[in-house]
């Protein structure tokens, strides 16, 4: 019974625009997640092999950018979404 | 030299009627907040704060999107812009070109006015008999065509000046240095870690076409980071220009394919139930055709134009916190700039990781399409 009360105070609010803010959130969680693994194992294989640092480096950045690039589709469904 | 001048005139002159069809259009008929002294003289420049607040809608998609006019800076509530020409073409009347002052605050010229309502928002229209709106046919040179034109001549004088000093001296007897020197380290970068190692045999055929799109995508991000004219154009983060150059790779790949590449594709090396009956894998196949470039421009679609969204919310925080009192919109606006500096070098690293991986992807995806058969074994 509570949580009907609440599904019906949440319907007066917005609840679409919450769920887009929610959205954008877990999206921009899920980005760093990722880079972050991405940082651990450069850290990791540098630590082990400090002369192809460099390599691991670029590397690195460029799967980061591709792993942004997914977090930033849904970045941009959220906008639409938004705004429509 | 003259191939490359010929691929740069073309990428300019697909430009520019594409540049007309921008998406995300929100006229700037005079109004909007003025961010032109970004960082440093933030505080002190703007004036002509609206009576109740930022409209962070219009101040937000007014930077962002394309207009009629470049808008430069608000000096006593009166707006200071470029009027740039509007060039459209009626179905009844045939063609108008006229400037874009005549059209700002909702002027009328010779039947045209920017449209306010739902329909057409922003862009410019004429009331047919019936008191619908016809959109006519509208080939302006918006913001976005203006700055095309401008990066691109920076482009051009950049490379035909790197080409002039490779034509006076001997490159074997001395290095070169200043303008020359690097764009040589660019090029050479662009050329060796990226187009050999991607593209494989043949990569001199491709070698325009990919520095040609590295060095687009990262001057024009570049440009699109400064904040005064003849910067601040938002370009590649606007969809439609992506789209040319994912259509530009979408082309180069799938055009010179070999036979290899399309059988691939159409009838690939699978069980024969993925195939027969309904060719789910060659679909999927042809999906992924499509796919690929696809990711290329929603990539840095997306990238672009969320930095320079980010940049113009931190700016915006100086504007919002005006009416809180001296002291937090003090601290605030210290607190902007300084934060306000940093996402500025971070998108100076993103411009150029954008034009790397974009560039990266396109030679992988072009030497994946010339890719010789395996040889056979195990059969």
């Amino acid at each position: 019974m509570l949580s009907a009360i609440v599904l019906q105070a949440a319907a007066g609010a917005a609840l679409g625009k919450a769920g887009i803010a929610i959205a954008a959130a877990l999206a921009a969680f899920a980005g760093a997640f990722g880079i972050s693994k991405i940082g651990k194992a450069t850290m990791d294989a540098s630590a082990r092999q400090p002369e192809s640092a460099y390599g691991y480096r670029l590397t690195a950045i460029i799967i980061a950018a591709l792993v942004e690039g997914a977090s930033l589709f849904a970045i941009l469904v959220c906008l639409l979404a938004l705004n429509k | 030299m003259m191939k490359s001048i010929k691929h740069i005139v073309l990428l300019m002159l697909l430009a520019i009627p594409l540049g007309a069809y921008s998406s995300e259009t929100e006229a700037v008929a005079g109004e909007a907040e003025d961010v032109a002294g970004e960082n440093e003289a933030a505080s002190g420049d703007a004036e002509a704060t609206p009576e109740d607040g930022l409209d962070m809608d219009e101040y937000l998609f007014g930077h962002i999107g394309d207009s009629y006019e470049w808008h430069i800076t608000t000096v006593n509530v009166k707006p200071v812009s470029i009027p740039l020409p509007i060039i459209v073409r009626s179905k009844t009347s045939g063609w108008h070109v006229f400037s874009s002052h005549r059209l700002e605050e909702g002027g009328e010229h010779e039947g045209f006015f920017i449209s306010q309502e739902e329909k057409y928002n922003g862009k410019v229209v004429e009331r047919a008999d019936d008191g619908t709106l016809l959109r006519p046919l509208d080939l302006s040179m918006t913001k976005n065509v203006l700055g095309l034109m401008i990066n691109c001549t920076i482009i051009v004088l950049l490379v035909l000046g790197t080409a002039r000093w490779y034509r006076r001296h001997d490159v074997l007897r001395e290095a070169p240095r200043g303008l020359a020197g690097i764009m040589e380290m660019l090029i050479v970068m662009v050329e060796d870690d990226i187009i050999k190692e991607g593209v494989g045999k043949d990569y001199k055929r491709y070698s325009p076409y990919l520095l040609t799109a590295f060095f687009f995508i990262f001057i024009n991000n570049l440009m699109g980071i400064v904040p005064f004219f003849p910067g601040g154009a938002n370009i590649t983060g606007n969809i439609a220009i992506t789209l040319v150059l994912a259509v530009c790779t979408f082309l180069a790949v799938n055009l010179f394919g070999n036979k290899h590449y399309w059988k691939d594709i159409l009838w690939p090396d699978v069980p024969v139930f993925l195939k027969a009956p309904l060719p789910l894998m060659p679909l999927i196949e042809i999906i992924g055709m499509f796919t690929k470039p696809f990711s290329l421009m929603i990539r840095l679609f997306a990238n672009i134009m969320a930095g320079h969204c980010m940049l113009l919310g931190v700016v915006a925080v100086i504007f919002i916190t005006a009416k809180m009192g001296p002291v937090i919109n003090g601290s605030l606006s210290v607190i902007a700039v300084f934060f306000g500096v940093f996402m500025d070098i971070l998108e100076c690293l993103v411009a150029f990781l954008q034009a790397y991986v974009f560039t990266m992807l396109s030679a992988v995806f072009i030497g994946m399409s010339r890719q010789e058969a395996e040889p056979e074994h195990n059969k």
